[in-house]
């Protein structure tokens, strides 16, 4: 076991998967020499060469076309986009490439070995425009799988299943926590599986459910239910897709209510799909409607980022407004 | 192959070499602020070089100061244009004030020729309740209806097509008018910049593409952005003329440009401008340059300092003196310290702004997330002072 942050992890995996696979290419812009703009490719070009770790130039459509393009060919692209603000002049590769590359060739050719990481969420005093959560937009995408690590020990366990999946995985990295989560995390190669829930703590009276570093202010929230008699379950999604309505479906059957929150707009937002499909599931169970604590429906704002983020006060007041329905 | 192009047929394959076209640059002034013999100058009276150094002179201080008072946790961000002020204040100097600019966030030169006031610069960066952008954007996020300015965008190359679709409105509604976007060699990379290019050509549209070429693109330096010989080539590929000059030679930018002005205006031809220079800075208050270059590079070009090298012309041309230099120092600086303290003293952006300007309206649906959270903040309002206060008197 080591200490480690969010980032030194998710180098760690990088690390890994280049040393136990050939096959591992890592780019994206300023991620050579520089290690990325947040340091998570460090010394990956002075251990594995450039021409396995390697800048590109600023073109995000051209950076996922190549990676298509490699992964179709049998090598494994790891493709860093620097901020998944801007991701979308690539929304054409993701969406209609990557995403369906192997069903519109009848399995003849596959992206699989495509993984596409990149920083998400605000909190950081970034604005508009390195503030945003898209996890939503892709998750209307059949073919890709999208991955969001809450910690440590979760970011390499789960980057490394997915650089390894058979399927284009997007991997969204928590940058506001991508310093301030420190955990033990074990040095060995490991994997976490994709598509899988994780039940952080059992409680009897709501079922809290978020991912990435949203799940700060749901354990905090938790806790000041907890001082108020309300007894809490805690579940991190982890996969957005495909999620794990198992889980989420057994926990609501015991508990009765369910919470969701993430940082993007309340519309059209991935909360909506899991309320869905879980009032469907669980319809006799529910004491409560489904709540949905969110940002606002407007672009991510800077000054009053505090006041748009769905924070621990508000999920502690959604809970309580569910508890006494 | 287009009808139009005349077709010469070979009978062996020949390739034409990636570095066939080699561009030249234009300069004007020597580093001691001579004018080269026979170089072209532009036409500058006294009043309009006072003008352009004194608006250079203010964006190096205006610079200096801000990043430290983001060093000093005033600002949450900054980024210097140092270095560049021959190319940012210069291309504006070559336009009519009411042509368009959209630039991408090193330009403030251009808006401090333009006359944006050290007030108006200090509202945005400190995002208070006079930002036009209502504190929505990242400090240096300017934007000015009045000054023809484009409010900047993040996401990299976007305003380019924008450009010319704008010029081409401007030629539609008769206005003898140009549109410029500004743009880093970076930049020039993502497709948005081909696709500009090509439908400008296309379209004959009065719009000059005016690239920064700086060298690097945060720490990507331009050896790994592209193999060909710079940006400038590209525009012949487009069918469109292009033109490189020194970016740190203020006469040259500012004759090329007065020239570009002109073939777009009167012949709506679009241009490309390639201004060479060098990021002196790091690429923002986020970043630090000394794990990608080193300092020996930095020192080559800071001894070619475009605000120095226009200063020895003006001192050339009697135009100026040392006394009228130290005061002009004096007055800048003042005048940026007294306005960055109001600005940081005024209050904070409006809460009812969290739902402006998404729509037109604000739907009801919005309407209703703003009392919700209104309702909220009244129940804690220690956990959100920049709201709780202002909540009840909008
Ligand atoms: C679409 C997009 N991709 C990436 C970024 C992140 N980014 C901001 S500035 C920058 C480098 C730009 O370099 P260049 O265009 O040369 O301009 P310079 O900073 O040198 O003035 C990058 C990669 C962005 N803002 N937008
Ligand atoms: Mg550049």
């Amino acid at each position: 076991m080591a200490e480690m942050n969010l980032l030194q992890a998710i180098n760690n995996a990088l690390d890994i998967a280049m040393a136990s696979n050939d096959k591992v290419i890592c780019f994206g812009e300023d991620v050579g020499v520089f290690g990325g703009v947040f340091r998570a490719t460090s010394h990956l070009q002075e251990k594995y060469g450039r021409a396995r770790c390697f800048n590109t130039p600023l073109v995000e459509q051209g950076i996922i076309g190549f990676a298509n393009g490699l992964a179709a060919q049998g090598s494994v692209p790891v493709a860093e986009i620097q901020f998944a603000d801007y991701i979308f002049p690539a929304f054409d590769q993701i969406v209609n490439e990557a995403a369906k590359f192997r069903y519109r060739s009848g399995n003849l050719f596959d992206v699989g070995g495509l993984t596409i990481r990149t920083p998400y969420g605000g909190g950081i005093a970034g604005g508009l425009y390195h503030s945003q959560s898209p996890e939503a937009y892709f998750a209307h995408t059949p073919g890709l799988k999208i991955v969001v690590p809450r910690n440590p020990h979760q970011a390499k366990g789960l980057l490394l299943a997915a650089i390894r999946d058979p399927n284009p995985v997007l991997f969204f990295e928590p940058k506001r926590i991508y310093r301030a989560s420190v955990s033990e995390v074990p040095e060995e190669d490991y994997e976490l599986p994709l598509g899988q829930a994780e039940v952080l703590k059992e409680g009897a009276d709501i079922t809290l459910l978020a991912w990435g570093a949203q799940m700060e202010p749901l354990e905090k929230a938790a806790d000041l239910a907890e001082k108020e008699g309300i007894s809490c379950e805690i579940i991190d999604l982890r996969s957005i897709l495909p999620w794990d309505a198992d889980t989420v479906a057994a926990s609501v059957m015991k508990t009765g209510r369910l919470l969701i929150s993430h940082e993007a707009p309340l519309t059209g937002g991935f909360a909506g799909e899991i309320a869905a499909t879980i009032q469907e599931r669980c319809f006799l169970y529910l004491e409560s409607p489904i709540s949905r604590v969110t940002g606002l429906d407007t672009p991510f704002p800077l000054v009053l980022e505090k006041e748009y983020l769905p924070d621990q006060l508000k999920i502690f007041e959604a809970i309580k407004h569910s508890v006494n329905f | 192959m287009s009808m139009d192009i005349q077709e010469r047929v070979i009978h062996t394959p020949e390739f034409t070499p990636g570095n066939a076209l080699q561009i030249p640059i234009y300069r004007v002034l020597q580093q001691d602020g001579s004018v080269i013999p026979g170089a072209l100058v532009p036409e500058l009276d006294e009043a309009q070089a006072l003008k352009i150094y004194r608006a250079m002179v203010f964006t190096r201080v205006l610079d200096e100061r801000m990043l430290a008072a983001q060093r000093q946790g005033r600002l949450s961000f900054y980024l210097q244009s140092t270095g560049e002020e021959a190319t940012t204040v210069g291309f504006a100097a070559a336009l009519d004030d009411a042509d368009m600019i959209m630039a991408q966030y090193r330009e403030q030169g251009a808006l401090a020729y333009r006359g944006f006031s050290v007030e108006e610069f200090m509202n945005q960066l400190f995002g208070n309740d006079q930002d036009y952008g209502k504190g929505r954007q990242m400090p240096i996020h300017y934007g000015s209806r009045e000054l023809h300015y484009m409010t900047i965008s993040s996401p990299l190359a976007t305003q380019i097509p924008q450009a010319a679709g704008y010029a081409y409105g401007q030629k539609l509604a008769g206005q003898q008018r140009c549109t410029v976007t500004v743009f880093g060699e970076g930049a020039a990379s993502e497709g948005d910049f081909h696709a500009a290019l090509n439908m400008a050509a296309v379209l004959k549209v009065p719009v000059i593409f005016l690239c920064r070429n700086n060298g690097y693109a945060i720490s990507t330096p331009s050896s790994e952005q592209f193999a060909a010989d710079g940006i400038a080539p590209r525009a012949v590929g487009y069918g469109m003329q292009s033109i490189r000059v020194d970016g740190n030679d203020v006469l040259a930018v500012c004759k090329a440009m007065q020239e570009a002005r002109k073939l777009a205006v009167e012949q709506n031809e679009p241009v490309l401008v390639e201004a060479m220079s060098y990021r002196l800075a790091a690429h923002s208050s986020s970043d630090d340059p000394s794990g990608y270059r080193n300092k020996a590079e930095e020192d080559k070009w800071r001894a070619k300092d475009p605000i120095l090298r226009m200063k020895n012309w003006l001192l050339a041309q009697n135009w100026w003196d040392d006394t009228r230099e130290k005061q002009l120092l004096e007055e800048l600086r003042q005048q940026v310290l007294a306005a960055m303290k109001l600005a940081q003293q005024r209050p904070p952006a409006r809460l009812e702004d969290l739902i402006t300007d998404v729509y037109d309206e604000p739907p009801a649906l919005l309407r209703q997330q703003l009392e919700n959270l209104k309702a909220h903040i009244r129940k804690y309002p220690e956990a959100y002072p920049k709201s709780a206060g202002g909540i009840d008197h909008g």
